[in-house]
């Protein structure tokens, strides 16, 4: 019997060592790590056809955006890290990947087809390290049904928007709707600060407790406070989009990436031709919705497959796929895809994306390493104006003490009056 | 003893090692190397290597009234989703203990929430109680009551947490004290009828001080648990609105994933760590008293 097992091991460990000698001959394998973005379904569906035609094998993995970066920070802050290509988001994530030397110099990269602004945003010290992806800005959806039955025009103003609010707001439906969810709503409400005249961060410092910002803060509190959601402070997009594709919110002012999935008949009770895309209304100042690149892709540092992950990242980033995108209305970064968007992407979203381009701020949060810490902080002020209704006596006070604590951490980080913008 | 290998010979060390090796490398490391961590200012969003700096994180932590904030609501959440888990799952118990027609599909309807993840529970809770398009507002309007904003409201979110960590643990509760109510002996029971005594009476003098170890051990189990729960606050609420249903782990984990403060992360952790030990302690030594 011991005989028979151990000639049965010798031959079992033969046929490991023919294994072995089959792994040599086997395909380069990436690892690459994407977002629960609509581009990363795109990729994710893509992907069969890169490896036939590069003879790389992709192991992907695709995770909800802040869990993605929890487990690229992980993997690269203790040194653990096999992977090699992964989406990313410049304005949340950048400077701090940058600073830890997480991302692989793009320098052989050819940038041309990219507007510069998009490139500067991932370039540090002359060397880019992020390609633009994706680029968001803000906009205004709206149900023309509605719109038509209170007899009403799309609102051009804030002055316009809260009027229309006040109009739609019903028992059942919600007037107007936005981000109220401390951190998540920061975004959101940045086109509302710069429309005021106001910014978050001016010359590396903290600035959101100016009259400019703090106007803006108590009419986006006074907007969803009056005609928002029930339980709006709770609410971010993945809490929005339901309440509208339900049919109970009138208006919502969110990023342009999520009209393709609020007019997906299989997710939406609302026809399609009853759904309006429009300019996020002018303020009394300005007319600057934020225009951001919100997801990039980039190599990891500590990849050992970098020409591979460079075939990857050029495939993933060609003018065919930003196409591929435009078709599924995602908002490509690349100029070229924008030429060829008429006629693939519904014209009212390709309108707004020239007014954003014409008139944006690259910037919807404070573009600073500690950005997750400064969003929070910001939040607070948001929640307490929301909670009033935009009336709060304290929300000066309350500003004054988070910009105090935001610029602490601009200290910490070595970014105080130290940031390029 | 003569021609015995080493295995025989050192059999109960051999036997044990695979499982001390996994209580060391997966229990105890972690828990060093956290508070090995405690002692750094390790930050990763200032682009420094770590550097030992004694109790600094402490005081920093100390210092900051979400802390506390978050200290406080760990109590207050473990206090009352024990205590009800604890009362309901006696009374439960109590009343599965009798003969009655569909026991068995009761006993099996109440072990549905255990076996089901928390996670998936915390998505469903969140479907009920959205206030806008959520099942419960539909009810409480059909009846015409006032709409409650649930997990969305700073007012309501921590109750609301509560019955959700209640409907899902008080099962386990009743398991163990119906386990319990089955090892009990018979005698004490026919003597206390013989001498006349009455259902509360046995109930109190002799059923819940013959169970109290049992209940005490679940109790234990349950409070470590609820001491320790995020998965249920995160998937429902992450911590808001605002930072109204942030507990100790869930602050911790923001200071590590979203701020990536891991030094004063891992002091947290410390104390929680702490406040587990302690609580676990005291109940078990109040066990130890109770014990016949």
């Amino acid at each position: 019997m011991k005989r028979f097992l151990l000639a049965l091991l010798i031959v079992l460990l033969s046929f490991s060592l023919f294994a072995q000698g089959a792994t040599e001959t086997k395909p380069e394998e990436i690892r690459v790590m994407l977002a629960n973005h609509p581009y990363g379904d795109l990729l994710k569906e893509k992907i069969p056809e890169f490896e036939a035609e590069y003879g790389i094998k992709v192991n992907y993995e695709q995770l909800q955006e802040s869990q993605l970066s929890q487990a690229l920070a992980t993997e690269f802050a203790t040194a653990s890290s096999t992977v090699d290509v992964f989406m990313t988001r410049p304005l949340q994530e950048g400077l701090m990947f940058i600073k830890n030397n997480w991302y692989s110099s793009l320098a052989d990269y050819d940038f041309a087809d990219y507007p510069q602004s998009t490139v500067d945003i991932g370039t540090k010290n002359g060397v880019p390290y992020i390609v633009p992806l994706v680029t968001e800005w803000q906009v205004l959806y709206y149900r023309k049904d509605l719109f038509k039955a209170a007899g009403i025009s799309v609102p051009k103003t804030f002055d316009e928007l809260k009027a229309a609010a006040a109009k739609l707001t019903t028992k059942d439906v919600a007037g107007f709707g936005s981000r109220g969810k401390g951190a998540a709503a920061v975004t959101q409400m940045s086109s509302y600060v710069y429309n005021f005249g106001g910014r978050y961060i001016q010359n590396g410092e903290a600035v959101f407790d100016s009259p400019e910002a703090i106007k803006a803060i108590r009419f986006y509190g006074e907007m969803l406070g009056n005609y928002g959601p029930q339980g709006v402070t709770s609410m971010s997009w993945e809490n929005l989009m339901p309440v509208f594709q339900a049919g109970k919110l009138a208006m919502w002012t969110d990023a342009s990436v999520f009209y393709g999935q609020i007019i997906d008949p299989e997710k939406t009770a609302i026809p399609k031709e009853n759904i309006g895309i429009a300019d996020l209304p002018a303020g009394p100042v300005d007319d600057s919705p934020f225009l951001v690149v919100s997801w990039g892709m980039a190599i990891a540092n500590t990849s050992t497959h970098k020409d591979a992950a460079m075939k990857f990242i050029t495939w993933a980033t060609s003018q065919e796929l930003a196409l591929e995108g435009i078709k599924n209305n995602i908002t490509m970064a690349s100029n070229s895809a924008w030429k060829g968007a008429s006629g693939l992407m519904n014209e009212e979203l390709i309108a707004t994306q020239a007014h954003a381009a014409a008139n944006g701020y690259p910037y919807d949060r404070p573009f600073v390493t500690s950005v997750g810490a400064a969003r929070d902080l910001i939040g607070e002020v948001i929640i307490e104006s929301i909670n009033t209704k935009g009336t709060s006596t304290k929300l000066e006070a309350l500003a004054k003490e988070k910009v105090a604590a935001v610029n602490e951490l601009l200290k910490t980080d070595g970014e105080y009056h130290n940031l390029p913008y | 003893m003569k021609g015995k290998g080493f295995i025989d010979r050192h059999y109960k060390w051999v036997y044990t090692l695979p499982a001390l090796f996994f209580v060391l490398i997966l229990m105890v490391f972690p828990v060093c190397y956290t508070f090995g961590l405690s002692f750094t200012d390790w930050t990763l969003t200032s682009g420094k290597s770590i550097s030992f700096t004694g109790l600094k994180s402490y005081i920093t932590v100390l210092q900051e009234p979400r802390f506390w904030d978050a200290f406080k609501r760990t109590l207050e959440f473990t206090f009352w989703a024990v205590l009800f888990e604890v009362v309901l799952g006696i009374i439960i118990a109590l009343l599965l203990n009798k003969q009655f027609k569909g026991k068995g599909i009761a006993k099996t309807l109440l072990l549905l929430p255990l076996v089901a993840t928390p996670v998936a529970i915390g998505i469903v809770w969140t479907l009920f109680y959205d206030p806008t398009i959520g099942f419960l507002n539909y009810c409480l309007n059909l009846l015409g009551l006032p709409q409650s904003g649930w997990h969305t409201d700073a007012a309501t979110v921590m109750p609301s947490l509560i019955l959700v960590d209640v409907w899902q643990w008080t099962p386990m509760i009743t398991i163990m004290v119906l386990a319990g109510l089955s090892g009990l002996s018979d005698e004490p029971y026919e003597s206390a009828t013989v001498d006349g005594a009455n259902a509360w009476q046995i109930l109190r003098h002799i059923t819940l001080p013959m169970l109290m170890p049992t209940i005490l051990t679940a109790t234990v189990l349950r409070l470590i648990e609820a001491l320790k729960t995020y998965d249920i606050i995160y998937s429902m609420t992450q911590g808001g609105p605002g930072y109204a249903s942030e507990t100790l782990n869930l602050l911790a984990y923001k200071y590590s994933f979203e701020y990536f403060r891991m030094g004063q992360s891992s002091v947290m952790l410390v104390f929680l760590f702490i406040l587990v030990l302690v609580f676990s302690l005291a109940v078990m030594r109040i066990r130890k008293a109770t014990e016949v």
